[in-house]
């Protein structure tokens, strides 16, 4: 790589236009060629060296990150005086602008108020460090607990996986308890030592007394009675590195659970199992896509199923019915990909059950809930396609029933939800599809008993669309950081005029690519704002005192910042420059 | 020294304090080198080749001043120095520089630098003639020696041929290598690198700046990848001017490059340049290089690579000859007091008879002097007190529970990770009984746990301290205050990051040193600081505390080790001779000598008896950051940014053995407390084990390798490496291993 870096390396000097930019933004308006190249091939040589010592006080701070703070440490090296003060935690972005045959990229600069800043509330009080002990290693192996990275990473169980012949669990190398953690790479070179014959691992079965233990208790407390303990274990699956070797238990659990509960109409044990495949698939190290084939069905059977629990007419299985089409959407989101076409695949079922029911009228209202819950989970363009074509059948059907005879309230509640759900999901779809103005005869026509509903509902999307909007605007307004000012004045340009004229210069004082702390996200960034007025005597003739300023100027907007000492450094090479 | 902490450094002067130092502490070598009881008779030799030194530093001085035709200048120099005017009348080369403004200043102050240096060079080896000459100390002595006048330093590359012509001389070097025998192709091979960067020099120097541009894209990306990091520095520069304030290329000027070559290659190669007339490069190789000449077989292109990568070279051979006493030393006899508790719980396992045999061999050992060990007196150590004696003995009782570690039998490891630590964790250090952690911070302050139940405590004031009865038996207990009791304590004191921490063996001193020039010593028992050492002027990367306690050893961005006394405020021995930064110290176990690790790829054994240098070792491609030695003192481990381990045999010399397997740079390595086993913890977030007893017996150490250092690498990285731990986004800065082979290591988790 380095080969194809290099010859770049060489060449790589800040552009002359740069220069000239600087000099003008202090009023120089000519600045010769020669000049500028002289001036931006010092600076960028100097830049190179501060960086490089910048390096060095990366490595030594153990970082693999350079921050502000290096470069100022590599200054004070060279014996110039540091940048003190605030750092920006934010990476701020150079803004564009051109014009007049230029492009000039520059910092976007807000005036800060003084006030603003002293009455904006403290910062919370970062935590203090502390230290934690854990086993990394018991003679030998590694214990799978949290602090420990989970001992198959993600990447492996998918290699296992897609892969089963290459890859080796760790636990069954013959030297398993000594290689563990080198993994797939280890087992992989051991594959070709071995030639060409690569039998699939015998796999074992067994879990640990620890495990089972592990397992029971985390099964018992997801589906008892106690909710504490059931937040506990819910968290325990969604963050404990090292679940996969029990995943083909808990998938085996949730896929019989609801078989049996489903029959059995409760409603309680199969949302506590819904709420289980959640938090297996929010766990970052679990690796799912193996246990599709079980875990799908059993949402799928949650979101379309008939009936769901005893009282029909009272229970809130709705909730159910639109939680699991959530995590329906989540997994087709996660693991379709272009050979096993999870997301085709459902919305097909779905479809299909859908258009039975539209040939049905006996179809269950709701079965219908469900596969329409579970189509428009799936994104606006699905229900552009599937769901806003059968809007007037569908509106037709919910009038038969809400003006009809009174057949059963469970019918009736039945096509209510329906019809709040199809309100909910196509409103938006219209809102965006749909051109204004919103005519309620239009829509009557295109969609029927529905339309008048449906043109209030986008009416009232598009005033939320709209009020949206103008608050995402507001808060980026708010939470926009004042940008750090800082004001450089020199009195005493040269002998030019006798008077002073003290030209400000305002740079953001710091360019954070890196925040120093990214721990902290929470914790909002103290403001940066710095006011250094510096004054150089007057003596120097003006051209020098113009070109200094160039230096000057395009340091600081470096984060750069220069004092008189500073100065001293560049001064001797603006002097032959000149001379 | 303390004038030049006063601040007001400017531009101008910087370099000069810089050398001041190093000139002042040469003195102060002198000054102190009976107190500490150096034996040695060279303390205070050289005071006559000092002055003639000055005089010709003077001379150089005049001629340089006249030269830019500061007239007045020379006048009052000459004035105050005494001089007659035709003193220094000897023809001038013409400058080439474009002198005027600021210019002149600068370059005067190159100058004055260089001959100050070498000055000092020549006055810091306090040798005896039979070890090492003065060469050994590198580029100030090499400077010094070859090239005492400014001129000669100045226009090193005065001489210049036709700029157009460099890439044919170059190219058609590289032809006749490349159609050389192939043994011969690898050892001849290694003078493109020196010789690509001399000519690179040489053009800038003269103002050719485009050719020099052309030059160093055509060939910079025929060097070896392990020069890569000097290849972008010396992109960087492309203009005279930005030569003289940069560190690394005046290294390169005035420090030779070191190459080993058969004779055979290099015959070869001679009559090549002495057939095709090729005097630029011919040139070169005399005068910038050292060519290492050797009888016997070429080596091989693997042998190279293994050796190669420092910013000068290979270390010379002569340089690796002295004698170094590596052996341990003997142990004060101390009676264990069998306790009956212990007693009977030997006797309920069974054991006593285990016991006895173990306790004669240790006596026997410990009768008979280790043939490689250095005397006992040879440096003064500080006497046993009563509470060491104590603490051997719990050494002693901890090492019979020790668990005897194998390739079968790991040792376990905890980890302490630092919490919100914020990336601004840079050091870390255990007590040696395990006791207490160490941590030093980018936010310039140091913390201190307690890692058993026993917190800790400060000793009361003053005021509280005169009522306590000091005849009871508990005064050591009484004089705690039992209301500062705290898990830990935060030491503030330094005004920058804090790079270096390091506990006294007797736990109650703590040395850290920072970015902010200083080291700094604490009193564990008070929590305050006792002293700060000045003397390094520039970031102090690590300091040590030798095994014995009382000397400690700090090394810095200023290229110096030194040696201290915690009763000194002034250094003892100052160790000059890296190229660059000194980034880790480490006493070896005898603490008769003193290993650094640099920037510049080597490590340097220092004897601390005569301030010599007496081991280069070359071989890592990156700066080194992290230094063991194994407990029996004969074998060294060294770890770099380059991600590998290196393994040395400190007695020969020699390079033994190389860990391949980190990615990234290793700033933690640590033998067991048998020596079975190094463990290494990297920034690539692992802890790695390998088989150290492996590595050294797979070693095939004849008479001949040993007396020329061309080794043979076996290639078993693999097969010594006994396990991989992987942290959770934590990298590892330290490990350690309990009395017991219990492994702690330490880091700052970092989200």
């Amino acid at each position: 790589m380095a080969e194809e870096r290099r010859p770049k390396q060489c060449t790589v000097v800040l552009p002359t236009e740069s220069m000239k930019a600087m000099a003008e933004s202090i009023g120089v308006g000519q600045l010769q060629e020669e000049s500028c190249a002289a001036l931006s091939e010092e600076v960028s040589y100097r830049i190179k060296e501060i960086a490089q010592d910048a390096l060095k006080f990366m490595h030594h701070g153990k970082r693999c990150k350079l921050t502000t703070s290096d470069i100022d440490y590599a200054l004070k090296l060279k014996n110039v005086e540091p940048l003190y003060g605030f750092q920006s935690q934010e990476f701020i972005p150079f803004r564009f602008a051109s014009g007049g045959g230029r492009e000039l990229h520059f910092y976007e600069e807000k005036e800060v108020d003084l006030s603003d800043i002293i009455n904006t509330p403290l910062p919370r009080v970062p935590l203090d460090v502390s230290l934690k002990a854990h086993w990394l290693s018991i003679e030998g192996v590694q214990p799978a607990i949290p602090e420990n990275p989970p001992p198959a990473p993600k990447e492996q169980q998918k290699t296992e996986s897609t892969e089963p012949l290459k890859a080796v669990k760790p636990g069954q190398e013959e030297e398993g308890s000594t290689q563990k953690g080198q993994g797939a790479t280890s087992a992989e070179a051991k594959g070709k030592k071995d030639g060409l014959m690569r039998m699939k691992p015998r796999s074992t079965h067994e879990l640990s007394v620890e495990q089972q233990l592990y397992y029971k208790e985390i099964t018992e407390a997801c589906v008892g009675s106690c909710e504490a303990k059931r937040a506990e274990a819910l968290q325990s699956i969604a963050t404990d590195p090292g679940l996969y070797q029990m995943l083909p238990r808990f998938s085996t659990f949730i896929s019989e659970g609801v078989r049996v509960n489903v029959v059995q109409n409760n409603l309680a044990l199969l949302i506590y199992l819904m709420r289980m495949v959640k938090a297996l698939m929010d766990n970052p190290t679990l690796y799912l896509e193996k246990y599709l084939h079980e875990l799908i069905p059993a949402v799928v059977t949650c979101i379309v199923s008939k009936q769901l629990c005893l009282r029909p007419d009272v229970d809130n299985h709705w909730a159910l019915r639109d939680f699991a089409a959530r995590l329906m959407a989540q997994s087709c989101k996660t693991f379709s990909t272009t050979t096993n076409n999870i997301q085709s695949r459902i919305t097909k079922t779905f479809t299909k059950v859908y258009n039975n029911c539209w040939l049905d009228d006996k179809t269950q209202w709701t079965t219908r809930y469900g596969c329409i819950a579970g189509l428009s989970e799936l994104g606006p363009d699905v229900i552009k396609t599937l769901i806003l074509p059968r809007l007037t059948v569908e509106g037709a059907r919910i009038k038969a029933v809400s003006d009809g005879p009174v057949v059963s309230n469970i019918d009736k509640i039945g096509a209510d939800h329906v019809q709040n759900l199809l309100l909910k999901h196509c409103a938006s779809v219209i809102a965006k599809a749909c051109p204004l103005p919103d005519n309620v005869e239009q829509y009557r026509a295109d969609y029927g008993y529905l339309g008048p509903m449906l043109c209030s509902h986008v009416v009232k999307a598009r005033a939320q669309a709209a009020l949206q909007a103008q608050q995402v605007n507001r808060t980026t307004l708010t939470i926009t950081q004042p940008r750090p000012t800082l004001t450089v004045s020199q009195s005493g340009i040269g002998g030019s005029g006798g008077s002073r004229t003290p030209s400000i210069i305002k740079v953001p004082s710091s360019l954070t690519l890196m925040s120093t702390r990214p721990g902290t996200p929470t914790q909002p960034s103290p403001p940066a704002t710095k006011y250094i007025v510096m004054a150089t005597s007057s003596g120097s003739s003006s051209t020098q005192q113009v070109l200094w300023t160039a230096v000057l100027l395009f340091l600081f907007s470096l984060k750069y910042l220069d004092t008189p000492t500073h100065s001293r450094l560049f001064i001797f090479t603006i002097f032959y420059i000149v001379e | 020294m303390a004038a030049v902490q006063d601040g007001q450094l400017n531009m101008e002067v910087e370099k000069d304090i810089k050398t001041e130092i190093t000139n002042d502490g040469s003195g102060n070598i002198n000054a102190n080198s009976s107190s500490p009881g150096s034996t040695s008779s060279g303390g205070k030799s050289k005071s006559p080749a000092g002055s003639g030194e000055d005089q010709q530093t003077l001379l150089a001085v005049l001629q340089f001043l006249k030269r830019n035709k500061l007239t007045e200048s020379v006048d009052i120099l000459r004035r105050e120095a005494g001089l007659s005017a035709d003193a220094d009348d000897s023809p001038v080369s013409d400058s080439a520089g474009a002198g005027s403004g600021g210019v002149p200043n600068v370059s005067a102050d190159g100058g004055d630098a260089n001959s100050l240096l070498s000055r000092v060079s020549i006055a810091t080896p306090v040798a005896p003639p039979a070890t090492a000459p003065p060469k050994a100390t590198g580029s100030m002595a090499s400077g010094g020696e070859d090239q005492p006048d400014v001129n000669v330093v100045l226009s090193a590359y005065s001489q210049q041929g036709d700029p157009v012509l460099y890439p044919l001389y170059y190219n058609g070097l590289k032809k006749f290598i490349e159609s050389v025998l192939d043994c011969h192709r690898a050892e001849l091979s290694q003078v493109f690198y020196p010789l690509f960067v001399h000519m690179y020099l040489e053009l800038v120097y003269n103002n050719h700046e485009n050719e020099a541009k052309q030059f160093f894209e055509k060939f910079s990306g025929d060097q070896e990848c392990y020069y890569e990091e000097d290849l972008r520095i010396l992109s960087s520069m492309s203009k005279k001017e930005h030569m003289k304030g940069n560190e690394t290329m005046l290294d390169f000027r005035t420090s030779k490059f070191v190459l080993r070559i058969s004779r055979d290659s290099y015959q070869l190669l001679k009559r090549h340049l002495q057939e095709r007339q090729n005097n630029q490069i011919w040139n070169i190789i005399q005068e910038h290089l050292y060519i290492d000449i050797f009888d016997g077989m070429p080596r091989s292109k693997s042998q190279i690579d293994a050796m190669s990568g420092s910013l000068a070279g290979e270390g010379k051979r002569d340089a690796n000859k002295a004698k170094v006493f590596y052996g341990l030393l003997k142990e004060p006899e101390i009676e264990v007091p069998l306790d009956d508790e212990d007693e009977e719980a030997e006797n309920e396992e069974g054991k006593p008879k285990k016991k006895k045999p173990k306790k004669d061999s240790m006596g026997s050992k410990s009768k008979k002097q280790d043939p490689n060990a250095p005397q006992q007196t040879r440096i003064p150590l500080p006497e046993l007190k009563d509470s060491d004696k104590l603490d051997k003995i719990m050494n002693m009782k901890e090492a019979t529970k020790k668990i005897r570690l194998s390739p079968d039998n790991l040792p376990s490891i905890c980890f302490y990770s630092f919490l919100n630590a914020y990336q601004g964790l840079t050091a870390v250090d255990f007590t040696d009984d395990s006791s207490l952690i160490a941590g030093g911070f980018a936010d310039s302050t140091v913390r201190v746990w307690s890692v058993t139940p026993k917190k800790l405590r400060r000793v009361k004031s003053a005021a509280d301290l005169s009522n306590i009865d000091k005849e009871s038996d508990d005064v050591l207990e009484r004089i705690m205050d039992e209301k500062t009791a705290s898990e830990s304590k935060i030491l503030y004191g330094h005004s920058g990051p804090v790079y270096g921490i390091s506990f006294s063996p007797d736990r109650n001193y703590l040395l850290s040193s920072s970015e902010d020039g200083t080291v700094r010593l604490w009193s564990l028992q008070t929590f305050t600081c006792l002293v700060g050492y000045k003397g390094h002027n520039y970031p102090v990367w690590d300091t040590q505390f030798s095994p014995y306690g009382y000397y400690f050893i700090s090394g810095g961005h200023d290229r110096v080790a030194r040696l201290w006394a915690t009763d000194h405020y002034q250094p003892l021995r100052m160790f000059a001779g890296h190229l660059a930064d000194i980034t880790c110290t480490l006493f070896h176990p005898n603490s008769n000598y003193v290993a650094t690790g640099s920037a510049d790829r080597t490590i340097r054994l220092w004897d601390v008896l005569t301030g010599n240098c007496v081991r280069i070792l070359t071989g890592h491609k990156g700066p080194i950051h992290s230094l063991a030695f194994s407990p029996n003192g004969k074998f060294m481990a060294s770890g770099a940014t380059d991600g590998r381990v290196l393994l040395w045999d400190v007695g020969h010399g020699l390079m033994v053995g190389e860990l391949k397997g980190h990615s990234d740079t290793i700033y933690a390595l640590k033998f067991s407390r048998d020596g079975e086993i190094l463990a290494s913890g990297s920034m690539d977030n692992t802890v790695k084990l390998w088989d150290t007893l492996k590595a050294f017996d797979d070693v095939e150490l004849d008479d001949f390798t040993a007396a020329t250092g061309h080794i043979h690498l076996p290639e078993n990285s693999q097969e010594l490496l006994l396990g991989t731990y992987m942290t959770k986004s934590t990298p590892v800065i330290h490990l350690h291993f309990t009395r017991r082979n219990l492994l702690l290591a330490a880091g700052a988790y970092n989200p």
